[in-house]
């Protein structure tokens, strides 16, 4: 009887076997990796807005404080957007002509509030509240970035569950004092985790309850 | 076996003689293998066989269109509500992977026994005990809410920062089902290896060589190959074993874990383990019975292996008789008002049906196998095997959702109906056994041909040397 299978045949069979083992833990790895990477989190990715609002020149340059535009972030869930009239308390003074700011006017005279689009979001099912953070001591930059030098805003964090896991199993060492929580350029020589510790007591963060599942997803 | 000779039966044929494998004495190693391996090529009764794959593949249908309604809509097209949360989904899953179990302790545990006799049916319970593994591992999947992030029960290095909740049985169901899967296949696999090296070497179109030679790895026979071969498939037996146990233990304390009376008895896992055994021997005695028809392979499979299932059957039986006792006992000698009130609802309420089919199948119909000539002729062991899986459905029903109609407060107490899909699922799933089940009786090794050889050679050396 001929031989069925070729002196190569074990050669190719075990190649075969190689390649389809390696190329599962290869998918593996690769869907691993792409799920961390900036493509799927979206971190650095800016967003077209209708106006092309620079964080870096209100922030940054003109040292314009986070809860002037921001103003719902000590008290509310959401940070909240400013409406037009927040613009045109500077904007009705200064560029009053400048075609980059035409959709602001337009808006203010349509009465009408310009749509910003969104460059944070977290799923549905996530409870995200920001007054609770800040009135914890958590700076806006712990989450956001240093936004003082983004031109066009980005996302600075992946904002995965890992990220706020990481902060709610030891919140210790990430906290700061209220008052600074919208300092940018805040610095302390003291010990982060001897202080986050001494506010946790002062803010009664209760690190037991942070990590149970309804903190977050109702 | 004198036992034998005095019988009433008709006189004893060739079949009926002292030996260990109760298979013909003057059946060659030719006739094994013809009657084995060339079914491949030749099958002995193809309309049957289009018939039962045709009949699955009509269930299969049947189960893919209830999946696709299902996942469309969510599982609010199933009748499982507020108190009754757990219906025919975790119902339906323990009731398959229960029937897995008898493949595994019949391979298993009857090899590491030495008991030649298994070789005729080893083979059959294995892929049954695999397809009865994937019809109850689906299930898990289909139950939840989120279907598709089902590989959340799994640890694997996310960017949620979290493992899989050990606590929840959803997470035991995967580590379970996808252990007996991996432990199944491989045994299954590993037995078959010599047999489909047999196989290639008798294919007669180039195709069918090839995938045979392909499944069978290069297999050549060497005194090497096969010292390697013993100490694996060994080693996999004993791994086997131990999961049959820890298994349906397993599943007995996914309701252990709840808050729910009537289920917290301590006989659960050993009364869990024999229902499974015991369920899983009834349609391993069914499809035996099938087979042996359907290949005309009545000289592998003797009235003697049908006697031995139907023993296993009656045997396992009583056990899971004394289960149903315990149980029952247990709720009385606690004393506990609710336990009581629970136990009565199971022997007296709306669902007492489930109660009472599962004693009248299970411990009632079950006694006609005291007689050997019921366990000996196909078509009355076949009923009684038929009767043994009604009862066990009944009895799962019976533990998992009277206690939960019968909930702690009287005003929560609300029943429980299966919707159409529900039932159309459950009935659909036994097209996902069937299709692939027909497809491996018509291209795999049904028998395990070697092993038979194997006891048949060792015998007649024993006779002339």
């Amino acid at each position: 009887m001929a031989q069925i299978f070729s002196r190569a045949a074990d050669t190719w069979f075990r190649v075969a076997m190689l390649v389809i083992v390696g190329g599962l833990i290869g998918v593996f790895i690769v869907a691993m990796l792409l799920e961390r990477s900036d493509y799927q989190t979206g971190r650095g990715w800016t967003v077209d807005q209708p106006v092309p609002f620079s964080h870096q020149h209100h922030a940054g340059a003109l040292q314009i404080d986070c809860r002037y535009c921001h103003a719902g972030v000590e008290r509310s869930a959401r940070a909240g957007f400013p409406p037009t009239h927040t613009c045109m308390s500077c904007h009705s003074q200064l560029w009053t002509q400048a075609e980059m700011l035409a959709p602001v006017r337009r808006s203010l005279e349509e009465d009408r509030p310009l749509r910003w689009n969104r460059v944070i979001k977290l799923p549905d099912y996530v409870y995200f509240q920001h007054d609770v953070h800040v009135q914890s001591g958590v700076g806006c930059v712990s989450c956001h970035g240093q936004v003082d030098t983004m031109p066009l805003l980005h996302k600075a964090e992946p904002l995965s569950m890992s990220f706020c896991l990481e902060c709610h199993r030891d919140p210790a060492p990430r906290l700061q004092p209220r008052e600074t929580v919208a300092d940018m350029a805040w610095h302390t020589d003291e010990d982060r985790r001897h202080l986050g510790e001494r506010l946790m007591r002062e803010y009664r963060v209760d690190p037991a309850g942070l990590t149970s599942c309804s903190v977050c997803h109702r | 076996m004198a036992e034998w000779r005095s019988s009433d039966l008709p006189p004893p044929g060739p079949i009926l003689h002292g030996t260990g494998h109760f298979l013909p004495r003057d059946l060659s190693d030719q006739e094994v293998s013809r009657r084995i391996l060339d079914v491949a090529h030749q099958f002995p009764r193809p309309r049957a066989w289009w018939c039962l794959f045709g009949l699955g593949g009509v269930l299969l249908g049947l189960y893919l269109l209830s999946v696709i309604v299902l996942f469309w809509n969510g599982v609010g097209v199933w009748g499982n509500n507020t108190p009754v949360n757990w219906a025919f989904d975790i119902l339906n899953y323990i009731w398959w992977l229960g029937i897995g179990h008898a493949g595994t302790f019949i391979s298993a545990l009857l090899l590491l026994l030495e008991r030649p006799w298994r070789n005729s049916l080893n083979r059959l319970a294995e892929l049954m005990t695999l397809m009865a593994v994937v019809c109850a591992g689906l299930y898990p999947i289909l139950h939840l809410g989120r279907p598709w992030l089902f590989y959340w029960t799994m640890p694997y290095p996310n960017s949620m920062g979290l493992w899989p909740q050990f606590k929840s049985p959803t997470a035991w169901d995967m580590f379970a089902v996808v252990t007996y899967l991996v432990v199944s296949a491989l045994f299954l696999y590993l037995g078959a290896l010599p047999d489909f090296a047999a196989a290639r070497d008798r294919a007669r179109r180039r195709g069918a060589q090839v995938a045979y030679g392909l499944l069978a790895l290069g297999w050549r026979g060497s005194n090497r190959q096969w010292g390697h071969w013993r100490r694996a498939y060994r080693a996999i037996a004993l791994l086997a074993v131990p999961l049959v146990f820890a298994v349906s233990s397993g599943y007995s304390f996914l309701m252990a874990l709840g808050d729910q009376a009537g289920w917290h008895s301590t006989v659960f896992p050993p009364y869990f383990v024999a229902g499974a055994v015991f369920s899983g021997f009834a349609l391993v005695s069914l499809i035996a019975i099938g087979l042996r028809w359907l290949l005309c392979i009545e000289a592998l499979i003797t009235p003697r292996h049908l006697d031995m299932l139907g023993r296993l059957l009656l045997a396992t039986g009583w056990m899971t008789a004394y289960g149903y006792f315990a149980d029952v006992f247990m709720a009385f000698y606690s004393g506990d008002r609710h336990e009581i009130d629970v136990t009565m609802a199971r022997l007296a309420g709306p669902t007492a049906w489930s109660f009472w089919l599962a004693i009248g199948c299970n411990v009632g119909l079950l006694q006609a196998l005291w007689w050997r000539r019921v366990r000996q002729s196909p078509r009355a062991l076949a009923a009684v095997a038929l009767a043994v899986l009604v009862g066990m459905w009944a009895e799962r029903f019976m533990l998992l959702i009277t206690p939960q109609t019968t909930d702690h407060l009287l005003s929560a107490w609300r029943g429980y109906t299966p919707s159409f899909w529900e039932i159309s699922l459950f009935i659909g799933s036994f097209g996902v056994f069937i299709v692939p089940f027909s497809l491996f009786i018509r291209f795999v090794p049904m028998v395990s041909a070697f092993e038979l050889k194997q006891v048949l050679h060792r015998e007649r050396e024993a006779r002339h040397g």
